[in-house]
């Protein structure tokens, strides 16, 4: 875990699609379309992910290792069976957290500059 | 749905097939959700979006990740990618170098706006030999006012001054010209202004325009040099402007142009031929119209002139194309030879890429069965041999750039453009487009053969039967080609040698040897008078002979070689006074001058100190000239009429290459220089020193300097330098030439040596299985040598029979450069075709040896 984290600190900050991707997967597994439905309701509407974004930072993803394909299937009436299912990984897990830790920072970095209200 | 499918196709293939149904999918359910044609048009709109940046961006992470893959292939094949880099970038930086001087000399145009408009004329007297002769200020009064063709028309002659009253005094050349000179060019000067017609007046103030070197060496780049008045053959001449610093006219290092006046006298003589004259088209007007037009115009004055004008024609070349034919196929010659270098490089770079794709046969093998597309691999292995040809050209343009100061000496005098040719964009674009063919255009051919094996190998064990055969085609056509190319190059540098030499051993007909010559331009009207200027001779030439080690020294018109023409026509006694007798060059000599220089006298005397105005008017010839005047006889006590004078032969001496090593001349005449007329033939008044002494000129020089400047200190000495300097000069333009291709094919020769070594082993290598087979079956190492070597003697037999008919045709194209030399030269021929055979034997030597020591068992066993 610790070799992990370390070199999640490499990895970011993430590019935004790539952090929502990891989000969304944290849930739990799922395939390219569901991830962009994810996305969207997440968000609210305001982050809507292009096919190519999204397939583009899947690809970036498996090859850096923060996420896999995975061979287990849902619900089988629910799947489709071209169709394919992505997993984070523990290293994804990582570099996402690290990203939140990241963001956090520079929200607590704002608030204490008196640019954004601190949370009552 | 297709209109989608279109947009997927911006992608590269390997993401298309592993994501494209996906996307297509996730496409086709966001476009049932929209609704509302407005909805779908967004929908679309942001898909078109998408797919035009990701796809950028996926392009991008496979470059990077291609040229870092790449450059850890390369890295892990330092021997591979140092020679594949080396081999193609001496190619580009050969042909760029060689390029950029030819597009610099004859392609681009020259530094005028709309130079493609601007025409020279001459007067063309064909009939006696001379096609571009300079014209009469009558001829040239004539042609102005008649063509029509023309939107300007000006007259320059070349003009050297000397330059006193600042600082020491300096030689300086440039030209007298018309003043609409600068409106026919369309150029302004940088500071002050231009000479006018004002300036061309015969009684106006004597005015003078300045380079832009001349004002920042002399004087400092003062901006209130307009007005100050310079002292040009010590006549004040007042600075009206200084021309800007790329102005180089007639040619470079022109320092002083001056308004040149005609007085109605000057009109006179229609045979007193010396100006240049340069002129522009008019808008629509072709260069045949205005040709055709000259035509007619000149045969206007030859009839209203008969006699002056008798034979007299125009010639209308374009400015462009004021340049000597052999320069023009020196650097042609020169660009092919380093295109033939380039050639060699890019098949070795490519036998290279070939070699290394089909020996990493296994690796894209194995990459293909773990799902690497055929599409991926091409890509990478272009990538790879676009990496090999990017080195390759930044070799290539350092090459190009360090063989800079060599290549200016290429670029002819005589052009009013600059020296160094400029190392600009042009140059880097054509470094890139030759990189990038090389790198495509070699990178292609082994990464579609690697693309069709690796489809191959998933079906096969062993795809090497069917493949081997085209690669083994490839290969014999690139060893083909190499050996071609060396031939070619061969032939072409050792025909050119053979002309050098021919040239160096020509008897210039004196010996410059312990000769130093110098130049002392004595300067009207101060030395007007023919006893004022002798008194300067007798005294530097009585003080020179009295200098310790120097035995001879004379005065003379011009030297060979620097001046080529300055002819006058002859009439022989007892002839009427036209042009028909022919021509002799004209020289005013002082005694001893022939001692001086190693001319041998065969006949009669030398001048005399006792040939002045007051006794009777003599001649020394040259040996050609009693030949063609009095074959057969005696020329000594013969009369002829020759610079307006009579004249009797006093005596004959050994003729002279006055045009230069490579040029027929004319018959010699020399005259005394006490028989000059007091103000006549001003430009053929002795200037030349030459000095034949034992002791080395640099002890010889202050001495000399000293003499002068006691005799006259405004005089400035100029153009010093040992004869073998001017004897050297004339041929040096040719020794570079030779030079350079000869270097050019040693290189192409070693490249060519090194691949076919290359291509060689490796067919030895690729077929030892073969061979494995065929000594156990009984094959004697003799026949397996037989058949390697007599493999690569049939290529080598290939490839010389058609070098050597490429050659023949080089040969022949070339032949203005060869002096003389058959462009059939047998020896030529046999010697590069037999070192040709000979390279491609010791390439092929080596690689026999390794075959014959293949281990039957073991090759058979190694798959």
């Amino acid at each position: 875990m610790q070799d992990a984290e370390l070199a999640a600190e490499d990895r970011i900050p993430l590019p935004p699609a790539t952090f929502h991707i990891l989000l969304s997967l944290f849930e739990e597994d799922r395939h390219g379309y569901a991830i962009l439905q994810d996305v969207g309701r997440r968000t609210r509407g305001a982050v809507k992910l292009g096919a190519g974004t999204l397939y583009r930072s899947i690809q970036r993803m498996l090859e850096q290792g923060l996420i896999e394909e995975t061979t287990e299937r849902p619900v089988p009436e629910e799947d489709d069976e071209r169709r394919r299912y992505y997993r984070i990984t523990p290293r994804g897990t990582a570099v996402a957290r690290a990203e939140a830790r990241r963001l956090a920072g520079l929200v607590e970095l704002a608030r204490s500059s008196g640019l954004v209200p601190r949370r009552a | 749905m297709r209109l989608y499918g279109f947009l997927l196709r911006l992608y590269p293939a390997s993401f298309r097939a592993e994501y494209g149904e996906e996307m297509r999918r996730v496409f086709a359910r966001r476009r049932r959700e929209a609704d509302g044609p407005g909805a779908v048009a967004a929908l679309w709109l942001a898909a078109a979006v998408d797919a035009a940046a990701n796809a950028c961006r996926t392009h991008a992470d496979l470059l990077r990740q291609d040229v870092r893959y790449a450059a850890r292939a390369l890295s892990r094949a330092p021997g591979f990618a140092a020679t594949a880099i080396l081999v193609a970038g001496v190619g580009i930086g050969a042909a760029t170098a060689s390029y950029s001087v030819l597009d610099h000399v004859l392609v681009r145009p020259l530094p005028f706006p709309r130079a493609d408009r601007l025409v020279d004329l001459w007067e063309n007297d064909t009939v006696h030999g001379y096609g571009r002769t300079e014209l009469s200020p009558a001829n040239y009064r004539d042609w102005k006012s008649a063509s029509r063709s023309f939107e300007g028309m000006a007259a320059f002659t070349n003009l050297s001054a000397n330059l006193a009253g600042e600082g020491a005094p300096e030689r300086l050349d440039g030209a007298g010209a018309t003043p609409d000179l600068f409106e026919v060019l369309r150029v302004h000067a940088a500071l002050g202004r231009v000479l006018t017609d004002a300036d061309g007046r015969p009684a106006a103030e004597k005015t003078v325009l300045i380079s832009d070197a001349l004002w920042r060496r002399r004087f400092g780049a003062d901006p209130g040099i307009l007005g100050r008045k310079v002292l040009l053959d010590d006549a004040p001449h007042v600075v009206v402007g200084v021309m800007p610093a790329d102005f180089r006219f007639p040619a470079r290092g022109s320092d002083v142009w001056t308004p040149l006046r005609f007085a109605a006298s000057d009109y006179e003589d229609r045979g007193d031929c010396y100006l240049r004259c340069v002129a522009r088209l008019k808008p629509g007007v072709s260069i045949e119209k205005a040709r055709a037009e000259m035509r007619l115009v000149a045969a206007q004055l030859e009839r209203a002139y008969p006699k002056e004008n008798r034979n007299i024609g125009a010639n209308v070349l374009r400015l462009r194309d004021e340049i000597a034919p052999e320069s023009r196929w020196l650097l042609v010659a020169l660009f092919g030879a380093a295109a033939g270098v380039l050639l060699i490089g890019c098949t070795n770079l490519a036998s290279l890429l070939l070699a290394r794709a089909i020996g990493r046969r296994k690796e894209l093998a194995v990459r293909t069965a773990m799902g690497a597309g055929r599409e991926r691999l091409m890509r990478q292995l272009l990538t790879e041999s676009l990496v090999l040809a990017a080195c390759a050209g930044a070799v290539g343009v350092l090459l190009a750039a360090a063989a800079g100061p060599l290549v200016t000496r290429l670029v002819p005098n005589a052009l009013p453009i600059a020296e160094n040719p400029p190392l600009d964009l042009r140059m880097l674009a054509i470094a890139a487009v030759l990189t990038a063919a090389t790198g495509v255009g070699f990178g292609v051919v082994p990464a579609r053969r690697a693309g069709r094996e690796a489809a191959l190998a998933n079906l096969h064990e062993d795809s090497r039967a069917g493949a081997g055969r085209a690669s083994e085609r490839l290969r014999a056509a690139l060893v083909v080609a190499e050996v071609t190319a060396s031939i070619v190059l061969l032939v072409s540098s050792g025909l050119l040698l053979r002309a050098l030499w021919k040239l160096q051993r020509t008897d210039p007909g004196f010996r410059s040897e312990g000769v130093l010559s110098l130049r002392t331009v004595l300067p009207m009207p101060r030395y007007e008078k023919t006893e004022v200027r002798q008194r300067f001779y007798d005294r530097v030439l009585t003080q020179a002979r009295a200098l310790p080690g120097v035995t001879h020294a004379g005065y003379i018109s011009f030297l060979p070689m620097v001046a080529r023409g300055m002819i006058q026509a002859v009439v022989l006694e007892g002839h009427a006074a036209d042009r028909d007798d022919g021509f002799a060059s004209m020289r005013f000599v002082t005694p001893d001058y022939f001692a001086a220089l190693g001319i041998p006298l065969k006949a009669g005397r030398d001048v005399a100190p006792t040939d002045t105005a007051a006794s009777p008017f003599v001649a020394v010839v040259s040996e050609s000239f009693g030949r063609r005047y009095w074959p057969g006889q005696n020329a000594l006590g013969r009369r002829f009429r020759f610079g307006q004078a009579e004249r009797t032969v006093v005596g004959v001496v050994g003729d002279v290459r006055v045009r230069g090593i490579e040029r027929e001349s004319e018959p010699q005449v020399y005259l005394p220089s006490r028989q000059v007329p007091d103000a006549g033939f001003i430009g053929y008044f002795p200037r030349d020193l030459v000095i034949r002494s034992a002791v080395p000129a640099a002890t010889l020089l202050p001495e000399l300097r000293r003499i002068v400047a006691a005799a006259d200190p405004l005089l400035p000495i100029s153009d010093v330098r040992p004869l073998s300097d001017v004897v050297a000069s004339d041929t040096a333009p040719r020794r570079i030439q030779a030079r350079a291709l000869a270097a050019f094919s040693a290189l192409a020769l070693a490249l060519a040596a090194l691949g076919i070594h290359g291509l060689l082993s490796f067919t030895v290598s690729q077929r030892a299985r073969e061979i494995g087979v065929r000594m156990a079956l009984g094959a004697t190492p003799r026949d397996i040598l037989e058949m390697i070597l007599g493999r690569s003697a049939l290529l080598a037999g290939g490839g010389a029979l058609l070098g050597g008919v490429l050659a023949l045709g080089a040969a022949f194209a070339m032949r203005a450069l060869l002096a003389g030399v058959s462009p059939a030269d047998g020896a030529t021929f046999l010697a590069a075709i037999g070192l040709a055979i000979a390279m491609t034997a010791a390439g092929s030597l080596v690689s026999a040896v390794r075959a014959v020591r293949v281990d039957p068992v073991a090759a058979i066993r190694a798959d």
